[in-house]
């Protein structure tokens, strides 16, 4: 095991996360705000409680893993897209590194920074409205589990790009869509029957209903579907970025 | 250093490459590297060197064929092998936002070596980038960020190193600057494979010197024996009328016209004892051709580059 490798990795994306902090930080507690004030404040305070959790604290969950997801997905796609832009992966292929150790440096700092950023969000959402967490660990367990897993996604989406138009495209019309699709705003049983057997095909609902749950006890669909769904995700991007390292798919000629 | 110092460092064994779009890049390549030498891979653009750099140190999959690098195979026992090797690409690749100080540490690292502020300190003076170690990459001259390149490679001590077209867009002063280096790592005992444009620099520098031309290696011979084998003298005669066509009666000669007729140039071996010079000056006079001034030349290794790669396959020694 080269623990050299992963470290310089790690701290090589860690280092350029902390190099642009104020905008990593500054957008998504800037977006989260306005979300809490527009849904929150604004239009929360005319709706009704969704089982017994007032509106905006039901809303803060899917706020959180709103960011989780998009932040995991862009900070890895671009963490590996990089290299391969500016010519730098060379360095990485001719290292005595393996794909694993490649994926744990890259992922582990994708994973640190939206986790990091999940939390920044909770702090955030105590300005504007009072929640209880029921499950604090299973809540870390969610964060972290939803992190790695969609910072795999990324890092398979910044593989798999070779344009800056590439690396968007699925954040925008795929993971956008879902995360708003996926209960975030709503419970899905507020839905007719048949979008919500619709929405069992989304694998974000299952993200954000068992992040909920580790808040205020309450799901969309029982919280062991959700591990089992998330989990389920994480196996399917590990054995595709397995393929891909094997096949030398995109990266080594 | 592995426990037989005679083998070769690099073997590579009929190493074949088929790109993607049927495009054969490399041929049946064997070769095999010695250890502790300056060996200089020429050919012209196009003919596969950085293809079988690449494949050597990993970025690119070969087709076929085996390579062992500091006695491992590099597909089966990879971290062994690429730990061995250095390289330092022909494009500048570097990442524009980090510091000089901060891009070699990462490369030592990722090469799985522990943290060694000095050592990296010594190359980065060695390499006149220390007052630069603070600096971002994209602040950089060309030749500066070639030298990063260079200190990144060596980061990691590494056995072998690869310098593909070192000097291409570098400053004269610069490539002596290198050219010391690579002597005195050479001293140290590393082994150096470089690529270059510049023949004369190969001729200068090089121990071996291997021609690759269409993927195919055709040549790989000591230097010295290489322009002795190769190296051809040339006698150019200009001619006080000049003539459309060499007369039949001189076709046993090796000779051939050039400035429109104006001068002949005759080329004879470097090997044989009796160049034929007085022969062929007698034979002139007989066809009445006459020449005003005459003068010698030898061929330098970019002669012989140019004749190897411009020739048939089946004519080359």
């Amino acid at each position: 095991m080269n623990f050299y490798g992963i470290r310089a990795i790690y701290h090589f994306e860690m280092a350029r996360t902390f190099r642009t902090l104020a905008e990593s930080v500054a957008a998504p507690v800037l977006t989260t705000s306005l979300y809490f004030i527009v849904f929150g404040k604004a239009i929360g305070s005319r709706m009704g409680d969704i089982d017994s959790v007032s509106y905006g604290a039901f809303i803060i969950p899917g706020l959180v893993m709103l960011s989780l997801l998009n932040e995991s997905i862009s900070n890895a796609s671009f963490g590996i897209y990089m290299p391969k832009w500016a010519g730098t992966i060379y360095e990485l292929l001719s290292a005595p590194v393996s794909w694993i150790e490649v994926l744990v440096g890259y992922v582990g700092a994708a994973a640190t920074k939206s986790v990091m950023l999940g939390l920044l969000i909770l702090g955030t959402a105590r300005f504007f409205v009072p929640y209880q967490i029921a499950h604090p660990a299973c809540m870390i367990g969610f964060l972290l589990l939803t992190a790695v897993t969609f910072s795999l996604f990324g890092f398979i989406i910044g593989l798999w790009a070779d344009s800056f138009q590439k690396l968007q495209v699925i954040p925008m019309l795929v993971v956008t869509p879902l995360t708003f699709l996926g209960g975030a705003f709503y419970s899905i049983n507020m839905l007719p029957p048949l979008w919500q057997q619709i929405s069992l095909f989304n694998p974000v609902v299952y993200l954000i209903s068992g992040f909920r749950w580790s808040f205020y006890g309450v799901a969309d669909v029982d919280v062991a579907v959700s591990v089992g769904m998330t989990f389920g995700f994480l196996i399917v991007c590990l054995t595709f970025v397995w393929w891909v390292f094997k096949s030398g798919y995109k990266i080594r000629r | 250093m592995t426990a037989n110092s005679t083998a070769p460092i690099i073997s590579a064994r009929g190493v074949n490459k088929t790109y993607a779009g049927g495009f054969q890049a490399l041929k049946n390549i064997d070769l095999d590297i010695k250890r502790g030498e300056i060996f200089a891979l020429l050919g012209p653009n196009g003919a596969g060197k950085t293809t079988l750099i690449s494949i050597i140190c990993g970025i690119v999959n070969a087709s076929a064929g085996s390579i062992v690098a500091d006695g491992h195979d590099i597909a089966r026992n990879y971290r062994a092998a690429r730990a061995a090797i250095g390289l330092v690409p022909q494009e500048l690749h570097t990442d524009a936002f980090e510091s000089v100080w901060a891009t070699v540490t990462f490369s030592r690292g990722l090469f799985g070596k522990p943290p060694n502020p000095a050592y990296l300190e010594k190359i980065l003076r060695d390499l006149s980038l220390w007052d630069k170690r603070g600096e971002k990459i994209l602040a950089l001259s060309g030749g500066m960020k070639r030298r990063v390149l260079i200190a990144k490679a060596l980061s990691h001590e590494p056995s072998i190193l690869f310098l593909d077209e070192p000097s291409a867009g570098v400053d004269v002063e610069l490539r002596h600057d290198m050219w010391r280096m690579v002597r005195a790592l050479r001293a140290q005992g590393t082994t150096i494979i470089l690529t270059t444009h510049y023949i004369e620099e190969a001729e200068d520098m090089a121990d071996r010197i291997g021609v690759i031309n269409k993927g195919e290696l055709i040549v790989v011979e000591d230097k010295e024996v290489l322009m002795r084998k190769l190296g051809k003298k040339q006698l150019a005669l200009t001619l006080r009328q000049p003539i459309a066509h060499i007369p039949d009666t001189l076709k046993t000669w090796s000779l051939a016209l050039a400035d429109a007729g104006q001068t002949l140039v005759y080329s004879f071996d470097t090997r044989t004892e009796e160049t034929g010079i007085a022969e062929l000056l007698r034979a002139l006079g007989e066809q009445g051709i006459e020449f005003k001034d005459l003068r010698s030349s030898e061929s330098s290794l970019e002669d012989i580059f140019v004749s190897l790669v411009h020739q048939p396959k089946e004519t080359q020694a």
